[in-house]
């Protein structure tokens, strides 16, 4: 689900035992990628705060911040690159699907279906967001830099225990809200009869996705409390077999 | 394992067996008895013996005195988790799309409208199309059951959910929109399109079978030996020359003239992931092939003749 962050660099706690050959112009691009992430999320951040300050209201903020978001949120389908070339060591698959959440959300979701924009759900996974982002960025930018504070760590291991919950009500929330208005327009949908002898129905595919938070959700929240008391608690996991 | 005593210098073997992961010590053998002795519940499919905490398993036939290890052996124990015979998968993986298939041709009730059920669809594209994907699957399960000789006698236990919901699914996907009242023929072609994809689909169903065949006979009957398989006298076997796996290749074949027939995108979908699938699973063969012999063929590739 798309508040879940991807588990790119567990490796801090292979630091000791492992020489990471990586190419100077990786870690610099690495490095200038999570820096201009850390900068646009805060941006994401400070834009929002501002729009709330000075209208006292959530109404039009989503509007408000639109364009920034989208561009971060598209630009973060390089990451996916990243696994690729193993300049980052994280299965393509884990990062894909999570950045092919939050490229759903907001492209499929929230753009698309104007009726919704104004949702407090959605005030609500834009905040989670906001803050997990900012938080991984900079983890990743510390770590790189080979000077990670403490804090930084700490926040990284422990915010998700409040912001996973509350980030997928939020997107939950939004998709429910979302529905009617599928339901009414038939956006996306293909109906028979035609040449190619499919049919798709935008609303129930919905549904489907709602659902599969169930099974999902566990396993993204439970690997995170894994890596917590592997890398904060130092606890050694004898993992179950390969 | 096998452990023989011989005759002239009579050499005792004290063998321990300690857990892989944690170095647990599990049992202490100074007479052989079957490790599923002492653990029952860890019957021989599941268990793994290897020299190395990390290395591969050593086979059935490995005989305990041509193996590296002084007169205190030292094996490392790993449970493979429970295990499932591959007939037993296989039989119910193809029995699954045969049945469901079957059950949308027939319109059986709850899956389209009342007024639809027990029709029979009006065009005759749609009857061939129940022939030839009932055919396939009655091939793969007598195949299943006369023809494969299998290298290894089972599988982990969850393949089987994973492997069915694969198969089901797509099946259940592809009935429903081949056999649905709204179904809309070839367009493009017509009846000509059909016609010849029905003869792809007849061609690579004979070719397939022709290499389970030629396959089979290259392993006699309960041997596990692995050998290079070459053209025989059948000429559907000629692509050997070209290619390592062409099991696949026919295969892919296959499900390609079937897409042509139906002109539907779910068996578009079916092939293409079938495809991928299969590609994987072809270059892994063939790059065994190329490890395990030095004389390998060099002309040919693992799927497709000179591509892929």
């Amino acid at each position: 689900m798309a508040s879940m962050e991807e588990d790119g660099s567990v490796e801090e706690k292979d630091n000791n035992n492992k020489k990471r050959t990586k190419s100077a112009i990786a870690v610099a691009w690495l490095t200038f990628y999570n820096i201009a992430m850390t900068a646009g999320w805060l941006v994401l951040a400070m834009a929002m705060m501002r729009f709330y300050l000075q209208k006292a209201t959530h109404k039009g903020l989503y509007k408000s911040i639109a364009r920034i978001l989208k561009f971060f949120q598209t630009v973060a389908l390089v990451e996916v690159g990243h696994c690729a070339i193993g300049i980052v060591r994280t299965s393509v698959i884990v990062t894909g699907v999570q950045v092919c959440s939050r490229i759903f959300m907001v492209w499929f979701i929230t753009n698309s279906i104007k009726q919704i924009q104004n949702e407090e759900s959605v005030i609500l996974f834009l905040v989670v967001w906001t803050l997990t982002e900012i938080t991984r960025y900079s983890f990743y930018t510390f770590n790189l830099l080979n000077h990670l504070p403490y804090f930084i760590k700490w926040a990284r291991y422990n915010m998700f225990i409040i912001m996973y919950p509350l980030g997928v009500a939020g997107e939950l929330l939004t998709i429910y809200a979302a529905l009617p208005f599928v339901r009414k327009t038939g956006m996306l949908s293909m109906r028979l009869p035609n040449k190619y002898n499919i049919s798709f129905d935008y609303y129930y595919f919905l549904i489907i996705v709602m659902l599969s938070y169930i099974p999902l959700f566990p396993q993204l929240f439970f690997h995170m409390l894994r890596q917590r008391r592997k890398v904060l608690l130092g606890e050694i996991i004898v993992e179950k077999d390969e | 394992m096998t452990s023989q005593g011989s005759r002239k210098a009579v050499v005792f073997f004290e063998v321990e067996i300690l857990d892989a992961k944690t170095k647990d010590k599990l049992c202490f053998l100074d007479k052989v008895r079957p490790l599923h002795k002492y653990y029952p519940q860890w019957y021989a499919a599941r268990q793994s013996i290897r020299l190395d905490p990390k290395g591969k398993s050593l086979k059935d036939e490995d005989v305990l005195q041509h193996l590296p290890v002084g007169t205190t052996a030292t094996f490392y124990f790993r449970d493979l988790g429970a295990q499932i015979s591959w007939v037993t998968v296989f039989l119910t993986e193809y029995g699954g799309p045969l049945l469901l298939y079957l059950m949308f041709y027939f319109r059986v009730p709850f899956i389209y409208a009342p007024k639809y059920d027990f029709t029979t669809s009006k065009h005759w594209v749609v009857h061939l199309a129940c022939m030839c994907h009932s055919f396939h699957y009655l091939k793969r399960l007598l195949e299943t059951l006369f023809v494969h000789r299998f290298s290894h006698g089972t599988m982990p236990l969850r393949n089987i959910f994973k492997n069915c919901t694969y198969y089901w699914g797509f099946a259940a996907w592809m009935a429903y929109y081949i056999n649905h009242p709204l179904y809309t023929p070839p367009t493009i072609y017509g009846e000509q399109q059909v016609r010849i994809a029905l003869i792809i689909f007849l061609f690579c169903q004979v070719g397939n079978f022709s290499i389970h065949i030629a396959l089979r006979n290259l392993r006699p009957p309960g041997s596990k030996t692995r050998k290079i398989p070459y053209p025989t006298k059948n000429p559907f076997t000629w692509i050997f020359l070209l290619v390592s796996c062409p099991n696949y290749t026919y295969e892919l074949g296959s499900w390609f003239g079937f897409t042509l027939m139906t002109q539907c995108l779910p068996v578009a979908f079916f092939t293409a992931v079938g495809f991928i699938q299969m590609t994987v699973w072809a270059k892994g063969k063939h790059r065994s092939y190329l490890k395990e012999f030095r004389d390998y063929p060099p002309l040919r590739s693992p799927i497709l003749p000179f591509v892929l």
